[in-house]
């Protein structure tokens, strides 16, 4: 496929003795959206971290846009600049205004300048719903509008590839469909994505293919219908079941 | 207060700079880790007075050209060699307080190690470490009186003076008071600089 834009391939990953990821295979095309679903500590989280090489990884190899990513001398920083990852606690800078948590990494690791940087900050804040909040500091923010100014700042890099690992897991129930809104506008636009996801029913919406990841391993994938609606697995069975128990799906 | 004045603000940059070499990843920066360490260790176990006596009478007995022969010069270098390893370990402990997903989320945006540390990390370290700060700061200007060893008239060294020639011990306590004077509107200060960076944080000013 020649419009493949990353591949993982058997990758390994132990912390100490745990092994985390024990055999990752998994290649997303552009345009793509994939979730990934599975109980905490299945890896989910590892594999987003790896993807992006904030963990090295152990054993196999990551690929994207044909060149791998996971070999000796690769330039880290070149790689991250062209992915952009959200994290599940937001991680925004404190002492920071918005504005300056959205334009840092493209005026520091791009080199562009501030007026440049600020204008494209300013307009994805625009597009987004937070334009008023330009000059505020996170701490005077909602969980939601930190989100989604967690995304904005990935979007500010223009990546190509966009991780996002479980961004609705720290928010209030009345704030996640505010972020999911944001995520399902991007895939409507055709951005790639990752998606580790507790929200089944999201991820039955927006995700063009759903991996199930059990003890480290892609254990099943397919549509989601095919995921959610008819299961092989007995793993993938048991867990929507509890999840179904939940009343979360 | 020149004595104090040039030290602390040497010492502000060179304790900065030995803590992020501390901070530094990897088996590559092992010599700068190691010499950081090493600098730490020396200079918190020899008493600041035998740092004084070493680099104030010894260096300049040695005649060497081209080396000053300043006692006050010498003074302050054994200031700013002592204080700047305690001073490392207050920036040290401020950066290790800051959460590894703060330099993960500058990582991931495409910073370098150093400009993460620059633009994330050091600036949250540092509000976090003012107090501690002035704590060795108001160490420090008391501890110029030592410098007064070396024969410069600091405060201490004058009232000395004063004392022997009029038999009268006044003067210890105006120097007393002048050191007090010095130090309790730096703790104020330091308490007005914390209160507006949380002022701060919490208002949403503009920046």
């Amino acid at each position: 496929m020649s419009d493949t834009i990353l591949v993982v391939e058997s990758v390994h990953k132990a912390f100490g003795k745990l092994e985390v990821l024990r055999g990752i295979d998994l290649s997303l095309a552009e345009h793509e959206v994939v979730c990934l679903i599975g109980a905490s500590g299945s890896g989910k989280s590892t594999l987003l971290r790896c993807v992006n090489l904030l963990e090295p990884i152990d054993g196999g190899r990551i690929v994207l846009h044909g060149d791998e990513i996971t070999g000796r001398g690769v330039d880290l920083n070149a790689v991250r600049r062209g992915i952009g990852i959200v994290f599940q606690s937001f991680n925004l800078f404190p002492h920071m205004s918005v504005l300056d948590n959205v334009t840092l990494g493209p005026r520091k690791a791009l080199g562009l300048g501030r007026g440049q940087a600020e204008t494209r900050a300013d307009e994805l804040l625009a597009r987004f719903g937070l334009a008023d909040k330009r000059g505020d500091y996170p701490d005077r923010l909602s969980g939601g509008q930190q989100q989604r100014v967690a995304i904005v700042r990935a979007l500010a890099m223009q990546p190509r590839l966009l991780l996002l690992d479980e961004v609705t897991s720290a928010l209030d129930p009345e704030l996640v469909a505010e972020v999911l809104q944001v995520i399902r506008e991007l895939a409507s636009e055709g951005m790639t994505m990752l998606i580790a996801t507790h929200e089944m029913g999201f991820a039955r919406d927006v995700a063009h293919r759903v991996c199930f990841l059990d003890a480290g391993v892609i254990l099943e994938q397919g549509p989601p219908e095919e995921i959610f609606g008819a299961p092989r697995e007995p793993r993938t069975q048991q867990f929507l079941q509890r999840i179904v128990e939940a009343g979360r799906l | 207060m020149k004595i104090f004045l040039s030290a602390e603000v040497l010492i502000l940059v060179l304790a900065l700079g030995i803590a992020v070499l501390r901070s530094l990843p990897g088996p590559v920066f092992f010599p700068l880790r190691a010499f950081a360490v090493v600098y730490v260790d020396l200079f918190r176990s020899v008493p600041t007075i035998l740092v004084i006596y070493i680099l104030g009478f010894g260096v300049p007995a040695l005649q060497l050209p081209g080396v000053p022969i300043d006692p006050l010069f010498w003074g302050v270098v054994s200031l700013v060699l002592v204080y700047s390893a305690y001073v490392a370990e207050v920036y040290r402990a401020g950066i290790e307080s800051v959460h590894p997903s703060q330099s993960a989320a500058a990582r991931s945006l495409g910073l370098t190690h150093l400009q993460a540390l620059r633009f994330v990390v050091v600036p949250q370290a540092v509000r976090r470490v003012v107090p501690p700060l002035l704590n060795d700061f108001i160490g420090l200007t008391k501890d110029t009186a030592l410098v007064g060893l070396l024969g410069v008239v600091e405060a201490f060294r004058q009232s000395q003076i004063e004392v022997a020639a009029s038999f009268n011990y006044t003067p210890y306590i105006a120097t007393a008071i002048i050191f007090i004077v010095l130090t309790v509107p730096m703790a104020r200060f330091t308490d007005w600089l914390v209160a507006r960076d949380k002022r701060r944080q919490q208002a949403g000013m503009t920046a």
